[in-house]
């Protein structure tokens, strides 16, 4: 299967000056600094985003589609992610966000908090009458967390709730809805507003479905600009905000636990917090548990490297525009939406990926580990990234896998003898 | 290359459970690399982590050595704390003799020997009261 044919991150090479700051950052070592460049190995990146948070040069582009690009359609709709109300003052109300968006030039708006509603419906639905559920079962709405797991946590694929995400039905439903409105597939333009790279890459490649029906997806720093200067504009208010409270506090991180409403849960935010929990799942720890919600990005999807607000402050305010809105969208349930729970299932099971394996020959990934070991064990262990690796074992299987020379440690004879 | 096997070897530091699990974590991204089955994996580091822990908390630290061939891991766990009174009661699940401030950080369920036991394809433990307490435990990688 053909992975990743798009990439979450690239590259301003102007402005690089191969400071190894993303490349410590990396939590799945997927940087190497060559010839002064920060360089992506883009089958071990997990499209997390902590590279473009944490570059003091601004050189790390995340991956949107431009927002001129949903002209070229006739019928054009957005798909609206709930952290995106976050990012407006709380006295607006939902509504109004919404009108924006077809102040900028959308003929129409789908609010992934209401799909997420649906969602939370068939995980719990899914979790009563699945046979031998694992403990925990993990979510899958943070695609950083699904790729971190199969390329870090393989023991954890058979935790991972096998539901599609809420954006994903969302655009389910916005294709439909276009479907039944008479519009042609190339007249359709579906957009995702997002509030990170991971989401691009994930709705354009599909986690768990075989054919993503997004058109493009969009900044949520982009549109926000656009939208929030468009509001004072707005002569009619339509009615076009169908999710409760429920849906919309998917935006932060505790949010899709507490619509699954089981007591035993846990939630996590931040990418090492994440891999702290991961860690403790994997060594048996917390199987008293029945749901674990992880966010890569602290906060929840409001701290995406793609908004503007403040994490903290955007989920205060998520909660604000919470009180203007009923708890549950009240229409709001699979049914009415015409689907059924079978509708929400994952179509394709992802695939491991295994690039950490050293040789698919079992006496010769040993042989490997065996060089790495002794080279590792020349090596300072200062974990300093000046030979362009983000650790002395990083750069040990760096000279034995891809042949550099141990030479380009410049720092061997600081090493202290142990 | 001078053999078919990997041999590895650990401090484990005592009271310190900050550090605890780093060993079992190091041996997991080795078996990682060498694409060992991931649900074998889950085991033998659950198995491993258990045998850390209870060197932490009962035994003030110890050694693991680990031996990795094509086939299976080999990992003994030595330490030299007060050892194991009644063998047969700290194989029953449930029992722990953990003191009630480790177990308010979580540990001392009494589930540690009895997960090793079971998470192992061959488990020996031998212990002295006083001297200390060997654990050798051994799982097949299934082809």
């Amino acid at each position: 299967m053909e992975r990743k044919t798009i990439h979450s991150v690239t590259l301003d090479t102007d402005k690089c000056r191969g400071c190894v700051s993303c490349m410590r950052r990396c939590p799945t070592e997927a940087i190497r600094v060559r010839n002064k460049k920060a360089k992506v190995l883009y089958d071990r990146c997990i499209g997390c985003g902590e590279c473009v948070r944490v570059c003091p040069h601004h050189a790390k582009i995340p991956a949107f589609d431009s927002f001129d690009m949903i002209h070229k359609y006739k019928y054009k709709v957005a798909i609206v992610a709930p952290s995106f109300y976050g990012q407006f003052k709380s006295q607006y109300d939902i509504n109004l966000i919404l009108n924006g968006l077809l102040a900028v030039g959308f003929d129409d708006v789908e609010e992934v908090a209401k799909a997420a509603e649906l969602v939370s419906e068939a995980t719990r639905e899914w979790m009563k009458n699945t046979q031998d559920i694992k403990h925990p079962i993990i979510n899958t709405a943070c695609p950083t967390i699904v790729e971190l797991i199969l390329v870090r946590f393989h023991g954890l694929i058979d935790n991972l709730l096998p539901l599609q995400t809420p954006a994903d039905v969302a655009i389910k439903l916005a294709y439909k809805k276009a479907k039944e409105k008479g519009y042609k597939d190339e007249e359709i333009g579906i957009f995702f507003i997002s509030p990170c790279p991971a989401k691009v890459l994930a709705l354009k490649n599909g986690i768990g479905i075989k054919s993503p029906l997004v058109t493009g997806v969009l900044s949520m720093a982009e549109v926000y600009y656009k939208v929030v200067t468009a509001l004072s504009q707005i002569k009619e208010v339509k009615p076009l905000n169908k999710a409760g409270f429920l849906g919309v506090a998917w935006a932060s991180s505790g949010g899709e636990a507490l619509g699954v409403n089981k007591e035993k849960y846990l939630e996590a935010s931040g990418i090492e917090n994440v891999i702290a929990v991961l860690k403790e799942i994997e060594n048996g720890k917390l199987e008293n548990l029945d749901f674990v919600e992880l966010n890569a990005c602290t906060g929840g999807c409001v701290g995406g490297v793609l908004t503007v607000e403040n994490p903290f402050v955007a989920k205060a305010k998520i909660r604000e525009f919470g009180k203007k809105i009923p708890c549950i969208g009240s229409t709001n349930t699979i049914k009415n939406a015409g689907l059924t729970y079978k509708d929400f299932d994952w179509e394709v099971v992802p695939t491991i990926n295994d690039v950490f394996k050293l040789d698919e020959n079992r006496i010769k990934a040993m042989q490997k580990l065996e060089q790495i070991e002794s080279i590792y064990a020349k090596l300072p262990h200062f974990d300093c990234g000046v030979c362009g690796a983000p650790s002395c074992k990083a750069f040990a299987e760096d000279v034995v896998i891809e042949g550099f020379s141990i030479d380009d440690c410049t720092r061997m004879d600081e090493r202290t003898t142990e | 290359m001078s053999s078919n096997s990997v041999h590895l070897e650990f401090d484990v530091v005592g009271n310190n459970f900050v550090s605890a699990g780093s060993a079992s974590n190091e041996v997991k991204g080795i078996l990682k690399q060498l694409g060992i089955d991931p649900l074998v994996i889950r085991k033998i580091a659950v198995a491993m982590y258990e045998g850390e822990i209870n060197m932490v908390i009962h035994a003030g630290g110890g050694r693991a050595i680990v031996d990795i061939f094509e086939d299976k891991i080999e990992i003994v766990l030595i330490d030299t704390g007060e050892g194991i009174e009644d063998v047969e009661l700290a194989m029953k699940e449930g029992y722990s003799t953990a003191s009630e401030s480790i177990r308010n950080l979580g540990f001392g369920a009494g589930m540690g020997l009895p997960n090793m036991k079971r998470f192992s394809d061959k488990f020996e433990l031998e212990s002295e009261v006083g001297k200390g307490t060997t654990i050798k435990m051994s799982m097949l990688f299934p082809e």
